[in-house]
């Protein structure tokens, strides 16, 4: 996080060195990352936030750091600290798809920051917030990820408490846009491995299912980076009962991977990269 | 019986893991309970399963009836795997050692109860008051709820990957999605899945059918009131969304939204780099019937052209079901060969790509497929019929598959071997598989071998034994009938 420089020495020692740094430290806000001031300085950036945002004027000033301290009473204040939050989520949303907030957020994204999938065959997959739907007081943030291509709830309450618009639907799509080499293999280990370890595994079914996933796409001779048959080699999970297959879901499995297949079909006839 | 009884332990977080409980009275530990015990036999307030169950990150378990630990044949061969038997079960029932000179360090009969209790819970909860009583935790909601958005917080179950311990820990699985997620609290990072076993969640849904949401999307028409979870299986009012025909299938509506990445409200087209590729993985068809427009061998049943012997990906295919690819790398050059010369000329007529709306839609054909030289009907009694012998090709009728069709639905639940075509062997099944199991896909095997080199051939002659192989040779199964020797088949 770049760290602003202070304008006064003697600034308000709740707000650390600036609004917006004091903001992002706080509990539950692990997920915005940093706007740039000339962002936010640029009027054009938050057109149409006026309307959106109450207290629109002093919100605005609160988060540059060009509030007066003493021009408001402690109820207005409550009122324009909310709007603050509110309208830097919103201005958050538009920042993160520009190409500087994209990188801003890849640094994140490659700490994991946003967490990993909980899903076991995602080998913990770094996943990136998104939002249901960009009308604030909707929805709340959810995270998404880039191998099975779902969206999450968080594990946390604090976490789930965050708005969805404050980083909008577009976010990680935009992201895996500009960033294709993000884009996960959906076979074998992560490329950003848990760093903690996987727990000790012996030889069994479990590597053997990675190795396959491996083999799958060696063996397609596809060129390198090629995703229109990426699928084929994704892990499922198959439930079993004393080993045996259970036939319902079985069946909806092989719909679903015969879905999977025309799907591919499709791409390759198209000749899909 | 609370927590708070415990001797030298509060109920905080910072306790270890395994703390001695109350023993008799000449156990030293009992001088920190403070309590009197007025004989010698522990009348303490807590069994030490009991204990064990209301330890934190121990949530899943349910208390083994003591009964069931005492009847010896339900621990058939677990002495093999549990060192310290004696110990470790005097332990778990609260008997006091007897012979007191030669106790080994508690702390390892410690582990070694944790782990007996953990092998006889992975049984005790196959039985019927086990389910009843993970029941009552699933319906509370202890286990939590799928992570995944679009599954609304489904009550998830404890799983394990493997039968073994040591292996890997405790996940749970979701109904809904029919996937498994690592808990979201660390505290179970502890617990061994070998403690729940593989069979445990599934068994589960099956005794349970109320909980486990259908295959397919039903409510798709319009109902007048909100859909309701619970479906009666005898299907009343016009209110209720229709009940899975199968009634051995799960009963419960199921959350069947998928996600639809967009930017700027525009869906991502599957055709950039990084569009959808994985919709497929939680799609639910509309109607029961559509499932069956995919054969055994996850092909659509109604696509003209599509071919059958050389399938290059028949059944569920890529990294499928797991194990048969990996034995066949050997293979795989040599298939490539073979693969290419077929796909040369076929490959001419593509097929109109389409956007295909439904399993009847449009003729999506499998990837570059070989010639076929069998007809699909063919194709369709050998995936149907167990016997590895199909009839003629006219013979079998449409009506003659419903039939089959409605009757191997009707009171399956489990698929043998034989009908799925590439189950995997039930390594991890207490009851493993014999290489028998997969004698009648034998012959689908010896049209499998010439696939495309993205998918690796199920080599059953790998798991098979070499006479049932040449059981099959003689076969004739169509004008492609594979040279025998010539393929290579290492047995």
């Amino acid at each position: 996080m770049i760290r602003r420089e202070e304008f006064t020495s003697g600034s308000d020692s709740d707000y650390s060195n600036s609004w917006i740094s004091w903001f992002l430290s706080n509990k539950g806000n692990e997920y915005f990352c940093q706007v740039e001031e000339d962002y936010i300085l640029d009027r054009f950036n938050l057109t149409g936030l006026n309307v959106e945002v109450q207290h629109y004027t002093h919100a605005l000033d609160l988060i540059t750091d060009n509030l007066a301290d003493d021009e408001f009473e402690e109820e207005h204040r409550g009122g324009i600290e909310l709007s603050a939050r509110f309208l830097y989520g919103l201005i958050h949303a538009r920042w993160i798809i520009t190409s500087r907030g994209l990188v801003k957020m890849l640094e994140k994204f490659k700490k994991a920051d946003f967490g990993r999938c909980p899903r076991v065959l995602c080998h913990g997959q770094p996943l990136l917030p998104v939002g249901l739907t960009d009308t604030p007081y909707e929805k709340s943030v959810k995270l998404y990820c880039g191998r099975c291509e779902d969206i999450y709830s968080p594990k946390s309450t604090r976490h789930g408490s965050v708005d969805g618009a404050f980083f909008g639907t577009s976010f990680p799509h935009m992201m895996y846009l500009v960033y294709p080499s993000l884009l996960p293999s959906k076979a074998g280990p992560s490329d950003h491995a848990t760093p903690g370890g996987d727990p000790k595994r012996r030889k069994d079914k479990i590597e053997d299912t990675q190795a396959v996933g491996q083999l799958g796409s060696a063996g397609l001779g596809e060129e390198q980076g090629s995703t229109a048959t990426a699928a084929l080699s994704a892990e499922r999970y198959r439930p079993k009962i004393y080993g045996f297959q259970i036939h319902e879901i079985a069946k909806l499995q092989r719909w679903q991977e015969a879905m999977r297949d025309r799907q591919i079909a499709r791409l390759v006839a198209e000749q899909v990269d | 019986m609370s927590r708070n009884h415990l001797p030298g332990r509060d109920n905080g977080m910072q306790a270890p893991l395994v703390v001695p409980p109350p023993r008799g009275p000449d156990d030293q530990a009992m001088g920190d309970e403070g309590q009197e015990y007025a004989s010698s036999t522990p009348t303490s307030s807590l069994t030490w399963i009991a204990w064990f169950c209301s330890l934190p990150g121990h949530e899943y378990f349910c208390e083994v009836t003591e009964d069931f630990i005492e009847d010896d044949f339900n621990l058939t061969g677990l002495s093999a795997m549990v060192p310290f038997w004696k110990e470790a079960m005097e332990m778990v029932l609260d008997v006091e050692p007897e012979d007191t000179h030669r106790i080994p360090d508690v702390s390892i009969v410690e582990a070694s109860a944790e782990l007996l209790y953990g092998l006889v819970h992975q049984r005790y909860i196959l039985t019927r008051p086990g389910l009843q009583s993970m029941a009552e935790k699933y319906e509370a909601g202890v286990f939590g709820s799928c992570l995944r958005v679009y599954c609304t917080s489904t009550r998830l179950i404890p799983c394990g990957r493997s039968d073994m311990p040591g292996v890997d820990t405790v996940k749970l699985f979701c109904p809904n999605c029919n996937d498994i997620y690592t808990p979201s609290s660390s505290r179970f990072s502890g617990v061994d899945g070998a403690f729940f076993g593989t069979t445990f969640a599934h068994l589960f849904f099956h005794t349970y059918r109320e909980y486990c949401p259908a295959p397919f999307t039903p409510g798709r028409r319009t109902t007048a009131a909100s859909p309701t979870h619970l479906s009666s299986t005898s299907g009343s009012g016009p209110n209720i969304p229709p009940v899975n025909p199968n009634q051995w299938g799960g009963q419960k509506r199921p959350e069947s939204r998928v996600y639809v990445p967009k930017i700027y409200g525009f869906k991502v087209s599957e055709r950039a780099k990084s569009g959808p590729r994985m919709a497929w993985l939680r799609m639910r068809p509309p109607t029961f019937e559509d499932l069956n427009a995919v054969d055994n061998r996850g092909r659509w049943i109604d696509e003209p052209g599509s071919d059958f012997d050389d399938d290059p990906k028949s059944g569920p295919s890529g990294g499928r079901q797991g194990r048969f690819d990996e034995d066949d790398d050997n293979d795989e050059p040599i298939e490539e060969d073979e693969e290419e010369e077929e796909d040369g000329a076929p490959q001419g007529h593509a097929w109109p790509p389409q956007a295909s709306s439904g399993p009847a839609g449009g003729p999506g054909r499998r990837i570059a497929g070989g010639s076929g030289g069998r007809t699909r009907a063919l194709q369709h009694s050998i995936g149907r019929r167990k016997r590895p012998i199909p009839p003629p090709p006219n013979d079998s009728s449409s009506s003659e598959e419903e039939e089959f069709d409605q009757e191997e639905d009707g009171g399956r639940v489990l698929e043998t071997a034989e009908e799925s075509a590439l189950d995997t062997p039930a390594e991890e099944g207490f009851l493993s598989s014999a290489p028998s199991n997969h004698s009648g896909v034998g012959s689908q095997d010896a049209k499998r071998r010439r696939r495309k080199p993205e998918l690796a051939a199920v080599k059953l002659a790998n798991y098979v034994g070499k006479d049932v192989t040449e059981m099959f040779s003689g076969l004739q199964l169509g004008s492609t009938n594979p040279p025998r020797g010539g393929a290579v088949m290492p047995v």
